[in-house]
C-alpha cells in the first residue's frame, strides 16, 4: 500500500490543458448551439466500432489516460446508447455491422451528435466501398462532424468532441 | 495427379523463413496434415485461391510451422458446382473456422459438417463468392440478416446471455453467447466476422508497392508486424535485400509495438481486476512511449513506417540517446509496478486461477504466440527461426506454466523487459547507411510468404503477384484465428463477471481474424 501511494504521489497530476481550436467545417452551427445549451458541459459518449482496424479505438482509449483525462472534463464513455448524447463511430461501416450501428443510433435519445472518427469513418479510408464495406459512416447514419487521421491523435479527437459541446468556440 | 501423390514444387515459393512447397492430391493432403501433427508441427494458416482463369482450378493451401521451417501444401480441385477437399479439423481443430471462411469467400467446402457462415452474415447472397475471379468487388447487396444457430445448452436453470456485437467498452465488435447456470459459464460460443470489410479482395485492386499500407491496417495494433510481413513476402519474391540499418529499425519498431501493446494490456487488466491505479499508471507509460514516437518516427502509431525495401523515416541523430534514457526510466517504472501488482492481494486473487488454459488443451488447439507461451508452449519465431536481424539478437522465450490470467500477465511483464533489452542491443549495434533499397516490380504468378512474430503471435502474409506490378491474391492470417477458440475453453467453469478479465488477458484481434 505504501508503495502504491508513493507511486501515486510521485506521479502527481499529469492532466494537460487542451487547446480548443476553431474548425471551419461547421455547417450545422445553429443546431449545435442549441444542443450545447441543452447538454451543458456534461457529455455521455457511446463508442461503436463499425468495422475499424482497431487503430482508432486505441487512440480513443488514450483519452482516458491521465494526460487527456476526459472524465475530468465532465465527459464519459457509457455502456449503453440509451445513456448517450454522442455517438463516436470508427471504421468503414462493414456490411456485417450496418444493422447494429443503425440500431445503436436509433436507441439513443434525441438530441444526439454523431462524430465519425478516422479516415475510414470520414470517407471509407483505404478500405473504400465494396461487397463487405459501406464506406463512410455518413452512408449509414447522419453524421455531424468527422475527425480525419489514420489514426487521428487523441488531441484531434478531443478537440472535435469539445468543439461539439463548448459554446462560443467555433 | 492421383489422390495419394505428392510432389515438391520446384521454385514457386519465397519466404523470409526457410520453406518448402508441395502439391498434393486429396489423400496426400490429409496425410500430410496427419504426419505434420504427429511430428509436432503446427497449422499456421489456411486459405483458398481461384485459378480458374489460369488452369480452370480452385486451390486450397495450408501453411504449417515445423521446428525451424515452413511447409506450404497446395491441393487443386477442378472447378465445379461443389468443390470438396478433406477437412484438417481432425488433426488441427483450429482449421474449422478457417475452412468455414474459405467456404464463404470461395465456395470450396471441406468435408466437415458445420456449414454455418463464418464471415458471411448474409451480407451477400448464398452462392456468391467474393474471392472468385469473376466477382466484381464493388457489387453491393442488401443485408438480409437471419438468426444464427448457436448450439443450445438445455437443462434445469440454464439460460443464455447474448453479448455484442456492440460491446460496453471501447473495443471491437463480436458476439458472445454464454450458456450459464447462476453465474457459472457452462458454454461459450463466439460468433465473429462483424468487422469483415473485404480486405483480401481489396488487395487485388492494389499495386505490389501499395499493399503494405493496407497490410498495416489489417489489425491496427499490429501495424508493424503486418506491414513487415507484407514487405518480407514482396522482398523475398523480388529477391531484394533490405539494408542492414533498415532491418534493425524495423525490429526496433516491432519491439516498440510489442511494448506499447503489453503496457496497454497490463493497465487494462489491472482495471478489469478493479485496480484503477494500474490503468492510470500503465496508460501513462504507454502514452509516454507513443509520444516519443512522434519526434523519432514522425507518428504515434507506426502505420506507414515499414515500406517495401526498407523503412520510410531515418532515425534522427539524437534518437538513440533519447530512447536509451527512455528505456531506463520505463524499466524502473515497470519493475516497480510489477511489484505492486504482485503484492496486491485483491489483484492476485482475480488474476490467479482465472481463465485457466491447460497445456494439454493449448497444444491440442494449436495455441499461438503469447497465449500459447503462457500455457507452456515455448514457441517464438524470433528464437525458433529467426529472420534478419533477429539472428543477431539474444532472446530467451518467456513462458509460464499455469495458463491463467496471472500467467498471461507475467509473460507480458517478462516480454517488456526482453524487448527493452533487444532495443538496446539494436541501438548499440545500429549500422550506418541507407534505409531503403529499390524494389522492382515482380513477374506475375509468384507466391511469397512473409511471417513475423507480432506481439500476439505469428502473423502471415501470403502474396501472389499479378501482371504489371499488381497483386493477384493476398491472404493475411492473424494468430487470433487459432486463439479465439481457446477462450471458449478458458472460460468454462468461471463466472460471467470474470469474462472481461479473461478476454482481455488474451486480447485477441477481431479485425485481424475478420479480414
Amino acid at each position: 500500500m505504501i508503495k502504491t501511494l508513493g507511486r501515486m504521489i510521485r506521479t502527481g497530476i499529469l492532466t494537460e490543458k487542451i487547446e480548443r481550436v476553431a474548425r471551419p467545417d461547421s455547417e450545422a452551427d445553429e443546431i449545435h448551439a442549441k444542443l450545447r445549451g441543452i447538454l451543458g458541459r456534461a457529455l455521455c459518449i457511446r463508442q461503436v466500432d463499425a468495422g475499424s482496424c482497431n487503430g482508432c479505438e486505441l487512440e480513443i482509449q488514450a483519452l482516458n489516460n491521465p494526460y487527456y483525462n476526459l472524465e475530468g472534463l465532465g465527459i464519459k464513455f457509457v455502456a449503453s446508447p440509451r445513456h448517450a448524447d454522442m455517438l463516436l463511430v470508427t471504421g468503414p461501416v462493414s456490411v456485417n455491422m450496418e444493422e447494429a450501428l443503425k440500431r445503436t443510433f436509433d436507441a439513443m435519445p434525441d438530441p444526439k451528435f454523431v462524430v465519425a472518427v478516422g479516415d475510414c469513418g470520414a470517407c471509407g479510408g483505404i478500405f473504400g466501398e465494396s461487397y463487405a464495406s459501406r464506406g463512410a459512416v455518413a452512408h449509414v447514419i447522419p453524421v455531424d462532424s468527422t475527425v480525419p487521421g489514420c489514426p487521428p491523435t487523441p488531441t484531434a479527437i478531443l478537440q472535435a468532441i469539445l468543439q461539439a459541446v463548448s459554446p462560443g468556440q467555433v | 495427379m492421383t489422390p495419394d501423390s505428392i510432389k515438391e514444387a520446384e521454385g514457386g515459393l519465397y519466404s523470409n523463413l526457410r520453406c518448402r512447397k508441395f502439391e498434393a492430391g486429396a489423400v496426400a493432403w490429409r496425410n500430410f496434415a496427419e504426419t505434420t501433427r504427429s511430428d509436432g508441427g503446427r497449422l499456421l494458416a489456411l486459405w483458398g485461391t481461384d485459378d480458374c482463369d489460369r488452369d480452370g482450378r480452385l486451390r486450397i493451401v495450408a501453411c504449417y510451422l515445423n521446428a525451424e521451417s515452413l511447409a506450404v501444401v497446395e491441393h487443386a480441385m477442378d472447378s465445379c458446382s461443389k468443390p470438396l477437399y478433406p477437412s484438417l479439423v481432425e488433426f488441427f481443430p483450429s482449421a474449422l473456422r478457417m475452412e468455414r471462411a474459405v467456404a464463404d469467400l470461395l465456395g470450396i467446402q471441406s468435408m466437415q459438417p458445420d456449414h454455418r457462415g463464418w464471415l458471411r452474415h448474409n451480407g451477400w447472397p448464398e452462392g456468391v463468392f467474393p474471392l472468385r475471379r469473376s466477382f466484381n468487388a464493388s457489387t453491393q447487396y442488401q443485408l438480409d440478416s437471419e438468426p444464427y444457430s448457436f448450439i443450445q445448452v438445455e437443462g434445469d436453470g440454464v439460460h443464455e446471455i447474448p453479448v455484442g456485437p456492440v460491446h460496453a467498452g471501447t473495443i471491437e465488435p463480436g458476439h458472445f453467447r454464454f450458456s450459464v447456470v447462476g453465474e457459472k459459464v457452462l458454454r461459450l460460443e463466439e460468433r465473429l466476422g462483424y468487422a469483415h470489410k473485404g480486405i483480401e479482395k481489396r488487395f487485388e485492386e492494389l499495386r505490389q508497392k501499395e499493399g503494405h499500407k493496407l497490410a498495416a491496417r489489417i489489425s491496427g495494433d499490429s501495424a508493424v508486424a503486418y506491414s513487415w510481413a507484407y514487405c518480407a513476402a514482396l522482398e523475398s519474391i523480388t529477391q531484394t535485400t533490405c539494408p542492414p540499418r533498415a532491418a534493425q529499425l524495423r525490429a526496433l519498431a516491432l519491439e516498440h509495438e510489442r511494448i506499447a501493446n503489453h503496457l496497454g494490456d497490463l493497465g487494462a487488466l489491472g482495471n478489469d481486476a478493479g485496480f484503477a491505479f494500474g490503468l492510470t499508471q500503465f496508460s501513462r507509460l504507454k502514452e509516454d512511449l507513443l509520444r516519443i514516437h512522434q519526434p523519432i518516427f514522425g507518428t504515434r502509431y507506426l502505420m506507414d513506417f515499414i515500406q517495401p525495401g526498407g523503412v520510410a523515416v531515418n532515425l534522427p541523430q539524437d534518437a538513440p540517446q533519447l530512447l536509451l534514457d527512455h528505456y531506463a526510466a520505463l524499466e524502473i517504472s515497470v519493475s516497480e509496478l510489477r511489484g505492486i501488482y504482485e503484492n496486491h492481494a485483491g489483484v492476485q486473487d482475480r488474476f490467479r486461477g482465472a481463465g485457466v488454459l491447460s497445456n494439454e488443451i493449448a497444444v491440442r488447439l494449436g495455441a499461438m504466440g503469447l497465449a500459447g507461451r503462457a500455457s507452456g508452449i515455448a514457441h517464438d519465431l524470433r528464437v525458433d527461426c529467426p529472420w534478419h536481424p533477429y539472428n543477431d539478437v539474444t532472446l530467451k522465450i518467456a513462458t509460464q506454466t499455469t495458463g491463467d490470467v496471472a500467467a498471461r500477465v507475467n509473460v507480458r511483464f517478462d516480454e517488456i523487459v526482453q524487448s527493452i533489452m533487444i532495443c538496446r542491443e539494436l541501438l548499440t549495434n545500429i549500422a550506418d547507411g541507407a534505409i531503403v533499397s529499390d524494389v522492382p516490380d515482380a513477374a506475375p504468378g509468384i507466391l511469397g510468404v512473409g511471417v513475423i512474430e507480432g506481439w500476439r503471435g505469428p502473423v502471415l502474409i501470403a502474396l501472389e503477384t499479378g501482371p504489371s506490378g499488381m497483386i493477384r491474391r493476398c491472404h493475411a492470417h492473424d494468430p487470433s484465428w487459432q486463439n479465439w477458440p481457446l477462450i471458449e475453453y478458458a472460460i468454462l467453469g468461471n463466472i460471467v463477471p470474470d469474462f472481461p478479465l479473461i478476454n482481455k488477458s488474451f486480447n485477441l484481434s477481431y479485425s485481424g481474424q475478420d479480414g
